[in-house]
C-alpha cells in the first residue's frame, strides 16, 4: 500500500468572469468566488479511489496559499482525504509564488511524510503553468507520469496511460513517482453532507515555507497584467464557396 | 446576495468602541473588572441573519452544484412526465440530502435546521418539485421520528429514511383541509393492534413514499384530542395509494389519495403518545412551513436569476430593456421583496434552532415568501415578454410552481389566521 500526497490549489471559480485590477498588477480576487482547481479535484478523486481499492493507505492533501486555502483542504477531506497540510503564504508573497516554489514545498513534505506517490492536477486554471508535477519530480529525482488518463498500480510500478498529441501513450514507471491528472482520468465525486460533517474532525496541520526550509523569494516581477484583446466580430457567409474565397483572400489557405 | 456572501466569508470580529476602551483604561482595578465584563457583553456583535457557518456555506455550495448538475438536466422532462426520476431520488439519498438533521448514529449528516432550509432553497432554485420531496421528508417525517419517536422506532426507521426510503405526512382528508383536526379517519383498538379506516387526500410524495405518518382519530369522542400519529408502511394490507392528481404546478411531485380499508397496525406503530397526533402535527408543521418558505424564496430567486441576464441582453429602441428606469425600479422592487422574504425565513429558522417559539414567525415567513414568489414569477414573465410565455423558457414553470405556496401546509388565509391569533393574545387585556 502506498502513501499518497495530493496538491490542491484554491483558484478563482471557473464560472467567474475574471477582472483585471485597475492598477494592472493582478486580477480582482476580493469578494470573488473561489473553489478547488478542477484538475486537482481529479487528482483527489484518483487518490480516494486508490484508497477504496486498498492500493493507498493514507492520503494527505496540501495547499499553499492564504488562510482561505483551508476551504479547499476541507473539500478534499470531505471527499475522502485523511489529513490536510496548509502551507501559509499570503499577500505579496503569494502573488509571486510560482511552481518552482510549490514543487520544493511538495518535495519537502513528501520526504517528511514518507509518501510514495504525489498526484497533482496537470495545471491550475488560473495561471495555466503546467509545471508543478514536472518540477516536483525533478526536485525529488523521481520518475514522472504526466497527463495521466488511466493509472494502474502493479507490484512496485505504475502503468500510466498518457494523453499525448498523437493519441494515447502507455508507460511504466517505478514508485515513488509523481503523476499529473488529465481531464479524463476520472469524474470527481461530490462531497456528501455527512462527509462534510465528518471532515470537520480530520486534522489540518498549518506550517510555513520557512518551517520546511523552502525559500519563496520571488523569481519573477509582475510588470503588468492586461485583459486579452477584444475579439473582432465574425461574419456570417452564405455558403462554403464564399468561405473558401474569404480564406484565400486572407491568406489563411493557399 | 453576492455582496452578502462576500461579507459572510470574513470573520465577524466583535467591535469594541473607543469610549469603552477608555472606560476600561481609566477605571480602578475592581471596577475595571466588572466594567470589562459588561463591555464584552454589550459589544458582542450579534451575527447578521445571512451569516452562515463554514459548514452551512459548504453544504449550500454542495447542494447548489448537485441541483444544477444532477437535477437541472431532468427538470423539463420530469415536469412533463409527472414524476421524479429515479436517478434524482438516488442522488438525494447518496449525497445525504434525505437525512440532513438526522443524527450520525443513524447514518444522517447531523446538520442544523438551517442546513435543511438552505438545501430546500438551493434545490428550489432549480426545481421546486424536487425540493418538496426533500423538504417534507426532512422537516416533517425525519424530524418527527427523531424528536418524538422511541429508541426502537428511531433504530428501525431512521436508517431507511436516510438511505433509501422516501416518506409522506398524511393529515388532510377530502372533507378536512384547513380544518385539519376534524379529520374522519379512525383507528379502532383491537387487542393490542389498531385498525385504521378512512381516506387521506393531497398527500405529497405519496407516489414514491415507503413510510407514512398517518393521522387517525383513536378516540373520536375526545375530538381532536383523540388524533394519533401512526407510522405505516406502504405495503401494509388494506392500504392503497391512488394515481397522482394532475396538477397546475410542481407536476413532478406526486400528490395522491390514500385509502385505508381495515389496515391493521400494532400498538408500536404509534408515534409519540396516544391522542397526541395533533401536537405532533402542530409542532412539526411549523418546521414544515419554514421549509415551504425556503422553497418559495429559492423558487423566486431561481426565476429572478434566470430572467435578469435576459433583460440586459434584450435590446429594444436601441438599448437593453434593463436600461429603462421603469424596468430598473420594478426589478429593484422585486429584489427587495425576495431579500425581505429570505430574512423572514432565515430568522424563523434561527429562532427554531434556538428553541424559541416560532409559530407566528413561521406563519409570517411562509405567508410572505409564497406571496413574493407569486409576484416574482408574474413580473419575470412580464420582463421576458413573449418568450416568457413559452415553454422554451423556464419562467412559466416557476410561475405554475409558485401557486402551490399559498395553498399547501396551510393556505395564506390560514397563516393570516395564525398571525391574527397571536396578535390577539399579545394585545388582549
Amino acid at each position: 500500500m502506498v502513501r499518497v500526497l495530493v496538491g490542491v490549489k484554491r483558484v478563482i471559480d471557473y464560472a467567474v468572469k475574471i477582472r483585471v485590477k485597475p492598477d494592472k498588477m493582478g486580477v480582482v480576487t476580493d469578494g470573488v468566488k473561489h473553489s478547488m482547481n478542477p484538475f486537482d479535484e481529479i487528482a483527489v478523486e484518483e487518490a480516494v479511489r486508490m484508497k477504496e481499492k486498498k492500493v493507498a493507505s493514507e492520503i494527505i492533501a496540501v495547499s499553499c496559499g492564504p488562510p482561505q486555502s483551508q476551504e479547499v483542504i476541507r473539500t478534499a477531506l470531505a471527499m475522502g482525504v485523511d489529513k490536510g497540510i496548509h502551507v501559509e503564504v499570503s499577500g505579496s508573497e503569494y502573488e509571486t509564488l510560482q511552481p518552482i516554489h510549490v514543487s520544493k514545498i511538495l518535495a519537502k513534505i513528501a520526504q517528511k511524510e514518507n509518501v510514495d506517490l504525489i498526484i497533482v492536477g496537470k495545471q491550475a486554471i488560473d495561471d495555466d503553468s503546467n509545471q508543478t508535477a514536472q518540477m516536483t519530480a525533478a526536485v525529488l529525482n523521481w520518475p514522472q507520469a504526466t497527463f495521466a488518463s488511466k493509472v494502474e498500480k502493479g507490484d512496485k510500478e505504475l502503468t500510466v496511460t498518457r494523453e499525448v498529441d498523437g493519441g494515447l501513450e502507455t508507460i511504466k514507471c517505478k514508485i515513488p513517482a509523481v503523476i499529473s491528472a488529465d481531464l479524463r482520468l476520472n469524474e470527481p465525486r461530490y462531497a456528501t453532507l455527512p462527509n462534510i460533517m465528518k471532515a470537520k474532525k480530520k486534522p489540518i496541520t498549518k506550517m510555513t515555507p520557512q518551517d520546511l526550509g523552502v525559500d519563496i523569494s520571488p523569481r519573477i516581477k509582475i510588470l503588468s497584467v492586461e485583459d486579452p484583446p477584444v475579439r473582432q466580430a465574425g461574419v456570417i457567409l452564405p455558403d462554403v464557396d464564399s468561405l473558401v474565397t474569404k480564406l484565400k483572400e486572407g491568406g489563411h489557405i493557399p | 446576495m453576492n455582496s452578502c456572501r462576500t461579507f459572510l466569508t470574513k470573520q465577524v470580529v466583535p467591535i469594541i468602541s473607543n469610549t469603552y476602551k477608555k472606560t476600561i483604561t481609566t477605571t480602578s482595578g475592581k471596577f475595571q473588572q466588572t466594567e470589562a465584563r459588561e463591555v464584552i457583553e454589550s459589544t458582542e456583535c450579534p451575527k447578521p441573519l445571512t451569516f452562515l457557518t463554514e459548514d452551512e456555506q459548504m453544504m449550500k455550495e454542495t447542494v447548489r452544484r448537485l441541483a444544477v448538475e444532477q437535477i437541472g438536466p431532468y427538470v423539463r422532462e420530469m415536469d412533463t412526465e409527472g414524476f421524479i426520476k429515479q436517478p434524482v431520488i438516488d442522488m438525494l439519498f447518496q449525497n445525504g440530502l434525505m437525512g440532513i438533521e438526522v443524527d450520525s448514529e443513524y447514518g444522517g449528516a447531523g446538520c442544523s435546521f438551517m442546513t435543511t432550509v438552505l438545501t430546500v432553497e438551493e434545490i428550489s432554485k432549480v426545481d421546486p418539485a424536487v425540493a418538496v420531496l426533500a423538504d417534507l421528508h426532512n422537516t416533517l417525517i425525519n424530524n418527527a421520528i427523531s424528536k418524538v419517536g422511541n429508541k426502537e422506532q428511531k433504530a428501525h426507521y431512521l436508517p431507511r429514511l436516510v438511505t433509501n426510503t422516501c416518506s409522506s405526512f398524511a393529515l388532510s382528508e377530502p372533507s378536512s383541509g384547513s380544518d385539519a383536526f376534524s379529520l374522519k379517519t379512525t383507528a379502532k383498538k383491537d387487542g393490542s393492534d389498531y385498525i385504521i379506516n378512512g381516506s387521506k387526500m393531497w398527500i405529497s410524495n405519496s407516489d414514491v413514499a415507503g413510510i407514512f405518518l398517518i393521522m387517525a382519530n383513536a378516540n373520536p369522542s375526545a375530538g381532536y384530542k383523540g388524533i394519533t400519529c401512526f407510522i405505516v408502511e406502504r405495503d401494509t394490507p388494506g392500504f392503497t395509494i391512488a394515481k397522482p392528481e394532475k396538477k397546475l404546478g410542481i407536476c413532478a411531485s406526486g400528490t395522491c389519495m390514500l385509502s385505508f380499508d381495515n389496515v391493521r397496525v400494532p400498538e408500536t406503530a404509534i408515534l409519540g403518545k396516544l391522542g397526541e397526533g395533533y401536537k405532533i402535527s402542530a409542532r412539526f408543521l411549523n418546521e414544515g412551513r419554514i421549509g415551504i418558505a425556503a422553497q418559495m424564496i429559492g423558487l423566486a430567486q431561481g426565476c429572478f436569476d434566470a430572467t435578469i441576464p435576459y433583460t440586459m441582453e434584450r435590446t429594444q429602441f436601441g438599448r437593453p430593456i434593463y436600461s429603462n428606469q421603469g424596468m430598473q425600479y420594478q426589478i429593484a422592487h422585486i429584489a427587495s421583496e425576495i431579500e425581505a422574504a429570505r430574512l423572514l425565513t432565515y430568522n424563523a429558522a434561527r429562532l427554531l434552532e434556538n428553541g424559541a417559539p416560532v409559530a407566528k414567525e413561521a406563519a409570517i415567513a411562509k405567508y410572505i415568501a409564497s406571496e413574493v414568489a407569486q409576484q416574482t414569477t408574474i413580473k419575470c414573465i412580464d420582463w421576458m415578454g413573449g418568450v416568457g410565455f413559452t415553454k422554451d423558457f423556464i419562467q412559466e414553470k416557476f410561475y405554475r410552481d409558485a401557486k402551490i405556496g399559498s395553498i399547501y401546509e396551510g393556505t395564506s388565509n390560514m397563516q393570516l389566521s395564525t398571525i391574527a391569533k397571536h396578535i390577539e393574545k399579545e394585545y388582549k387585556k
